[in-house]
């Protein structure tokens, strides 16, 4: 599904945040993406959403490589699910109406799409909160709304930068547990963390990234998570 | 074609939406568009009335031959056959003095004095209409005819009305001058207005870019908001210009009582309405557009550069 081979990414300022990063993450898989302040997890998720573009090497994301798909990039994200540390709501919406955007802009029917919209903030324990706007929500209640907003035209794909960040463990676990229900029904979901307890009990793939390139990755698909990937080590011998 | 149907259905909800929320802003921004076109607009209805009070182009084509006094009817029948054949005459109508005279008593309400004249003094005399309009062709027809035998005087009747018609001419340019001069003030109005909302809703066009809205969706309601406005702005100006034009009215009659007549400026027609309207709806329509896509072109940059 996901495709990176040789990936390099300079910033303006010079900063290498990627250096040749090559992997693939199959259909259906739960990979998690962590590493150290400044790894480049968020870097690597950007890269696959095309919110960045790679300076060197290609990125291909169900077979389509996005530099060289700039025109079709819309259509492509419309088929993965983006989940931000910051959430990108917006503020002066209503709940419903920051679930319902991805389906106005594939031109959704109102009516069915309220139907999926109660559907998804059903499945993040938002239902009845329609017509709250955002900001009257709690950090964890936010995140579940990014969730809605990501689930609604149902993606294949599903990225998520931080979703655990700034939530208590129960919170974070109630976050990674609506994550591990999609991955149930077959949707790819790759997560950039480097809150691995959180998600111990996913039994993800685990890529860990040090300095920008591929550190450490889990031998074997859904084993589980490694206590001994040592970040700070990863930090000292990269 | 649902999901076309159902994005132009969400785009112009959300307009409205916007339009509702800062009525008065949105008013005095369609109040300012519509004073800049109620300028040109009012010099073109100015033109328009005098041009049709000149009594429009084919008045300008006429010239009137007076013959000399001595003048027999074989000799004003050898003009007539000349007139006939010139190719810059288009028709012509012998006026015989006995019929000027009588025309002059019931037109002037002047019998007694006409009657007390000792002989008619007026001379026979033809009205030629002459072929072309152009200024130099009847002038040439004037200067012609005037070296004829027997021809004491030709006189291009309405030789004002050519000088006013120059003089429409001139305000013409001016208010097409003036049109587009104020017609890219329209477009920068609306860029700038539009750049502003875009500004304010920055952040959810750019959520809308990260989860796959084409540039097509993004700049829709934009493109809406500036064809409200542009039309509204359109909409205002010919309510302006018609207020002017009732008030003139009301001065003009007061002057055209004294003169025993009847004056009246005549209205923006409904088609000239619309396609004010209409034109108006256009620009703001393009100034949005350009707004938007700079915007967007600023984007893309700003992603190449990442």
């Amino acid at each position: 599904m996901i495709a990176l081979e040789r990936v390099g990414k300079r910033y303006p300022n010079g900063f290498d945040a990627l250096k040749s990063v090559t992997l693939a993450i199959d259909t259906g898989e739960f990979a998690v993406i962590t590493g150290h302040s400044g790894a480049g997890k968020s870097t690597l998720l950007k890269l696959m959403a095309g919110i960045e573009m790679a300076t060197t090497g290609t990125v291909r994301v169900n077979g389509q490589d996005i530099a060289g798909a700039r025109r079709a990039l819309p259509f492509l994200r419309r088929k993965i699910g983006l989940i931000f540390q910051d959430h990108k709501l917006l503020y002066d919406r209503s709940v419903f109406d920051n679930v319902r955007l991805p389906l106005d802009i594939t031109g959704f029917p109102p009516r069915d799409g309220a139907k999926r919209v109660r559907a998804a903030l059903d499945k993040v324990g938002l239902l009845g909160r329609e017509r709250a706007l955002p900001i009257t929500l709690s950090g964890g209640e936010q995140q579940r709304l990014c969730i809605a907003r990501a689930i609604v035209h149902r993606p294949s794909l599903l990225l998520a930068d931080e979703p655990t960040a700034n939530l208590d463990l129960d919170y974070a676990q109630e976050i990674v547990g609506i994550l591990s229900s999609f991955h149930q029904v077959g949707v790819t979901v790759v997560v950039s963390t480097h809150d691995l307890v959180s998600l111990r009990m996913v039994r993800p793939r685990v890529i860990a990234l040090a300095r920008g390139a591929l550190w450490q990755e889990s031998e074997g698909r859904g084993e589980p998570v490694r206590d001994d990937v040592d970040l700070d080590g990863a930090r000292v011998e990269s | 074609m649902n999901a076309w149907l159902a994005q132009h259905r969400r785009a112009l909800t959300l307009t409205g939406r916007q339009i509702a929320a800062s009525p008065v802003a949105r008013t005095f921004q369609a109040l300012v568009i519509g004073v800049a076109i109620t300028l040109p607009l009012l010099l073109y209805l100015t033109v328009q009335n005098l041009a049709r009070l000149a009594g429009q182009s084919d008045a300008d084509a006429r010239i009137a031959l007076y013959l000399a006094a001595d003048a027999t009817a074989k000799e004003a029948a050898a003009i007539s056959t000349r007139l006939d054949a010139h190719a810059g005459v288009a028709g012509h109508r012998f006026v015989a003095r006995d019929e000027a005279l009588r025309d002059l008593k019931q037109r002037h309400d002047i019998a007694d004095l006409v009657d007390a004249l000792p002989k008619n003094p007026l001379p026979d005399a033809f009205v030629v209409r002459a072929a072309s309009l152009r200024p130099g062709d009847i002038e040439a027809l004037r200067s012609e005819a005037s070296a004829w035998p027997k021809v004491a005087l030709a006189q291009l009747d309405s030789a004002w009305a050519a000088r006013l018609d120059a003089g429409l001419d001139l305000a013409r340019s001016l208010a097409l001058g003036l049109g587009t001069v104020l017609a890219a003030a329209l477009l920068a109005v609306t860029f700038n207005t539009i750049g502003l909302q875009i500004v304010n809703r920055r952040e959810e066009i750019e959520v809308s870019r990260l989860i796959g809205a084409t540039h097509g969706f993004i700049r829709r309601p934009f493109l809406y908001a500036g064809v409200v406005q542009g039309a509204a702005g359109g909409a205002l100006a010919c309510a302006f210009a018609g207020v002017c034009v009732f008030w003139v009215n009301e001065q003009l009659r007061g002057v055209a009582a004294l003169y025993g007549t009847e004056l009246a400026a005549r209205a923006l027609p409904a088609g000239d309405a619309l396609a004010v309207i209409g034109f108006s709806a256009l620009l703001g329509w393009l100034g949005a557009w350009l707004a938007v896509t700079r915007h967007l072109l600023r984007l893309d940059s700003q992603l190449d550069a990442r």
